[in-house]
């Protein structure tokens, strides 16, 4: 059999169709005057219906949502500066060589599609990745001009903070899920009267505080996603790092969460650098100011926002960011 | 058309206008008389099984409790017992009572630490692998060996005249390696396997970047452990020790062996160790010991203690489901799992 054989000819298909409904002897409920819209009209259910006995609830006009993307907030010395660094596991190597430089002031987005490698390049700039038994990495990342291989990794990783793909709040209280953030591993423990104006502080800096400031020992996990996330945000600040890195922070959220979340980005950038991975790339092309396109385990292309959008130069990310493929 | 149901092209019509639908309950299905001989002798077993299931719960239940209430008097908790050839000078079960309390309190708290250090080992270091392996399958040695094999290797090993001061000893100074510490120490080997594995499967539940948002917060693997991973299984903890609990009030061959009296039977001067040197008994013992297969002196009793057993295992029960309720309340109250 050839393969042009074996495709079903879809007119034959539809005949044979017709035919077993001729026979079940059920004619086509057609009018007198033969119109076939008008019958259907009465035994197709009408796409739209309200099911409910009570009359129609008056509903708001939808809400404008301000698609505008964030003004730039201007670029600030460097925070991570990153060079030739690849990243292997095992023997496949994720990421092939990136050199980046991140800024505060300004938010980096790693886009590219699926197993590309911008999660592991994410990851291991807080050194994340060596939980994998199986990674190593190559090349240099310094922050602020140190190599993170040299810093003591409880030390790097409050000072490059991390936001995840799904909230993950601690099962604790509001206040201590921020305050374990900012406990230090010594034998001394503050006392929460120390703590509590540095809790606030990383509350109301995630946008967070004004909706739980009632009741901070609430257990976290009775907050909605949207305020789950805002928390792991505060909680991930609240010892003022100099990085914020964020794994795709939205993808578990609802729009709305996204937009407020996103506004937060805007803030955040002006006090430490952002580096946020996202599936999204209206999302990208919203919050970042920098975009880094990376396709197998290459960062084909990185600019600002308008040049890889607008004027992307690799076929890669021309076709990546015109949704050509994903 | 005067509602908005009439809207719907399937509640309208001609059932009348607005008329609520009967609900029909099932649709047709197939009898088991049209099936083949081996389903249908499943389907009986089947339903046999499980009704003759609940049948000998019930028949336990209602039996201890029918004897029980005849004979469980609040006198006979409170009351110490004597040795007595008659029933009725054989006193209540004060000391069994508080033996087994006794007995449970020691068994959790030796069984306690070491089953969820051993889960927390095995869960977020469990390296090398070889021995990982070996830690759980010496826990499921423990767990299926049977009480009365630990009760005499307890005895073998509290007999030796190291551990002497730990136990009963006779006039001479002979070491019996009866006592409330040789009981509660293998007791305790009876609770830590339950305890183990809900406190692992515990951990295991927890998700991998639930410990990696606290890595990423610069916090230790130990911090982790303490802080958050610990505090989140808390739930599993408890139903592991209520089970653990219900197990050491169940055993009988470690008390006859390594307790063996009747009352407290204090060992040494020092005010609270002479009650753990020395010996007593517990419940489960003496029911066997006051039912016509012991000494057979007061079956009345016997049966008033174990209605009191039977008791204290249904309030366990309850526990055990009671927290598991809670775990999904957690769950449900958002917990990302």
């Amino acid at each position: 059999m050839t393969p042009e054989e074996m495709v079903l000819d879809p007119f034959s298909f539809a005949a044979d169709r017709r035919e077993d409904d001729s026979t079940s002897e059920r004619p086509l409920p057609l009018t007198a005057s033969g119109d076939l819209v008008e019958s259907l009209a009465g035994t197709v259910p009408p796409v739209r219906t309200i099911v409910l006995d009570r009359p129609p609830t008056p509903a708001r006009p939808q809400q404008q949502r301000e698609a505008v993307r964030l003004a730039p907030a201007g670029a600030g010395p460097e925070r991570l500066s990153l060079r030739d660094v690849s990243v292997s596991y095992a023997d496949k190597q994720a990421v092939k060589s990136v050199s980046l430089s991140i800024h505060q002031g300004e938010v980096l987005a790693l886009i590219g599609p699926s197993g590309c490698g911008k999660t592991t390049l994410l990851r291991t700039l807080n050194r994340l990745t060596e939980l994998t038994a199986s990674a190593s990495r190559s090349g240099d990342i310094l922050l602020d001009g140190d190599d993170i291989h040299d810093l003591v990794d409880t030390t790097l990783r409050s000072r490059v903070a991390m936001v995840f793909q799904q909230p993950n709040p601690f099962p604790m209280s509001i206040f201590d899920n921020v305050a374990f953030a900012l406990r230090e591993q010594s034998r001394k423990r503050p006392g929460r009267r120390a703590l509590e104006p540095l809790v606030i502080d990383a509350l109301r800096r995630a946008g967070l505080y004004d909706e739980v400031a009632d009741d901070l020992d609430r257990p976290a996990l009775r907050l909605s996603g949207g305020q789950q996330q805002r928390l792991c945000i505060a909680r991930a600040i609240a010892p003022r790092p100099e990085v914020l890195l964020m794994d795709e922070p939205c993808s578990a959220l609802d729009p709305i969460s996204t937009g407020v979340i996103e506004q937060l980005i805007g803030e955040l950038r002006r006090e430490l650098a952002v580096v946020i991975v996202t599936h999204n790339l209206a999302q990208a092309h919203r919050v970042a100011d920098k975009v880094a396109f990376m396709y197998l385990g290459d960062l084909v292309e990185y600019g600002t926002t308008n040049e890889v959008f607008e004027e992307p130069r690799a076929y890669a990310s021309r076709d990546y960011v015109s949704g050509a493929f994903g | 058309m005067s509602t908005y149901v009439s809207d719907a092209p399937n509640a309208g019509g001609s059932a009348g206008a607005g008329a609520p639908r009967q609900p029909r309950g099932r649709g047709r299905r197939s009898s088991p008389w049209t099936w083949r001989w081996g389903d249908r002798l499943v389907l009986v077993c089947a339903w046999t099984a499980g009704l003759a299931l609940c049948a000998i719960a019930a028949a336990i239940v209602i039996y201890m409790g029918y004897r029980g209430i005849q004979y469980l008097r609040p006198g006979l908790i409170f009351s110490r017992p004597s040795v007595s050839t008659s029933q009725a000078g054989s006193g209540g079960f004060l000391d069994p009572v508080l033996g087994t309390l006794l007995l449970t309190l020691i068994g959790v708290v030796l069984a306690l630490p070491l089953s969820i250090a051993c889960a927390v080992w095995i869960a977020e270091y469990g390296r090398p692998s070889w021995l990982g392996r070996m830690v759980e399958s010496s826990i499921e040695i423990v767990a299926g060996t049977p009480d009365i094999v630990i009760a005499l290797f307890g005895l073998a090993i509290f007999q030796l005249g190291v551990l002497g001061p730990l136990s009963f000893r006779s006039e001479g100074g002979g070491v019996y390696g009866r006592s409330f510490i040789a009981a509660g120490a293998m007791m305790s080997l009876l609770a830590l396997p339950p305890i183990y594995v809900a406190s692992r499967d515990g951990l295991l539940a927890v998700p991998a970047h639930m410990r990696e948002a606290a890595f990423a917060l610069g916090k230790t693997r130990i911090a982790t452990i303490r802080r958050v991973l610990l505090p989140a299984v808390r739930s599993n903890i408890a139903t592991g020790v209520t089970l653990g609990v219900s197990r050491i009030i169940g055993s009988t061959a470690i008390v006859l062996l390594l307790l063996g009296g009747l009352r407290f039977d204090t060992q040494g001067g020092i005010p609270g160790l002479n009650v753990l040197k020395g010996t007593g008994s517990a419940l489960t013992s003496y029911v066997y010991e006051n039912s016509p297969a012991g000494e057979g002196a007061a079956p009345q009793k016997a049966y008033a203690a174990a209605f009191l057993l039977l008791l204290f295992v249904l309030a366990l029960n309850v526990m055990v489901d009671r927290i598991g309720r809670a775990q999904a309340n957690y769950a449900a109250a958002g917990a990302v799992v």
